[in-house]
């Protein structure tokens, strides 16, 4: 085996996985120019709208790609996917219920 | 022989009983069960985050006429995260929002994509290739357990001036049960769930070494697969993940 792999030394095949580190470099970047140059006075919601948004984009190439759960079967994919969405459906709707949860009487 | 990719269901993935379900091997599919977990505990985190940051009014709600130039630290509101994180090491006094933690952001998903390089190596059984990827993750690593050291003891630390209470009494840094950039909360919190993920990149750089410990000696080469490469690489990836997320709702939203 040893002097198998000497002689038959594949070469590597890795420039998409470069694409997707400069593709979260610069999903970053365009982060950090939201967060200063859109005035968050006026705009809260849409900044927040737009984090969330480019988190999940990064969360997909993540998990897509470095994590390999692209080339999984179908059924693999669903088995890890549908529970997280169950998940971010339950965390959406706690945060709405907590705008209403009035919680400073508990902590000021 | 071995190095022919002709089986669909290579030897080793095969699970007892001859089949493998869902195509993937057994210590795959259970690090993947394992990091599915894991994602319920971190949202468990992040709920209770949004709940409690929710629950404070907004500082524009308590001063009139506030905004995000003019904002300044109470215990009676949620603090704005880019006038808390602003220090960066060996440049005190300089004001800049968010650069440490960009770096720190920036090291995390640069050790994540060495962490592939070693995969994509470990799949050819590139034994040379698979020991520099693992050094270079393992270094990187190293400096955000560092770098978030570094910002933990500044932020205990506080700042110069500290806050000035209504009583007249300064107080300086967050602690647990008093803090100086906003409610005890907030730091609680920050501790809590930046210390959890911390935790998470200490076993992965624990599990790094090992993994390539184990390169060094030969035993992957000997077993004939990498697979433990991929496994640990799973867990490294979710660690960057978790970070992301981190980042826009701690740092950012």
């Amino acid at each position: 085996m040893a002097e198998h792999s000497s002689i038959e030394r594949q070469a590597p095949n890795t420039k998409h996985l470069w694409k997707v580190f400069w593709i979260l470099l610069a999903l970053t970047a365009l982060e950090f120019v939201v967060a200063f140059k859109i005035d968050a006075d006026h705009y809260k919601w849409t900044k927040i709208g737009i984090f969330v948004f480019m988190t999940i984009v990064k969360a997909y190439y993540i998990v897509g790609i470095f994590m390999h759960l692209g080339s999984e079967t179908k059924s693999f994919i669903w088995t890890i996917v549908l529970p997280i969405i169950f998940v971010l459906w339950l965390i959406v709707a706690l945060l709405v219920e907590g705008h209403y949860f009035g919680l400073e009487k508990f902590f000021i | 022989m071995a190095v022919e990719k002709t089986s669909v269901n290579p030897p080793h993935l095969l699970w007892q009983g001859g089949t493998q379900p869902l195509k993937a091997g057994y210590g795959k599919l259970m690090m993947w069960i394992f990091l599915l977990s894991d994602v319920f505990t971190f949202s468990g985190f992040l709920v209770t985050y949004g709940l409690i940051r929710f629950g404070y009014p907004t500082f524009s709600e308590v001063v009139a006429g506030m905004t995000h130039k003019t904002f300044e630290f109470s215990q009676q509101y949620w603090p704005i995260p880019e006038k808390v994180f602003k220090a960066v090491p060996f440049l005190h006094g300089v004001e800049l929002p968010l650069v440490f933690v960009g770096i720190m952001t920036f090291i995390l998903i640069f050790s994540s994509v060495t962490m592939v390089l070693a995969v994509e190596a470990g799949h050819r059984r590139d034994k040379a290739d698979v020991e520099k990827w693992m050094l270079w993750t393992i270094l990187g690593g190293f400096i955000f357990l560092s770098s978030q050291a570094w910002e933990w003891t500044h932020f205990i630390h506080g700042t110069d001036h500290g806050l000035t209470l209504a009583d007249g009494t300064t107080i300086f840094g967050a602690k647990l049960g008093i803090n100086e950039y906003g409610p005890p909360n907030f730091a609680n919190l920050f501790f809590f769930i930046t210390g959890f993920h911390g935790f998470h990149v200490f076993i992965g750089v624990l599990l790094n070494i090992m993994v390539f410990y184990n390169t060094t000696n030969g035993i992957y080469q000997k077993r004939g697969h990498y697979e433990m490469v991929e496994k640990v690489g799973l867990y490294w990836h979710f660690v960057d993940l978790v970070w992301v997320f981190v980042f826009t709702f701690f740092y950012l939203v």
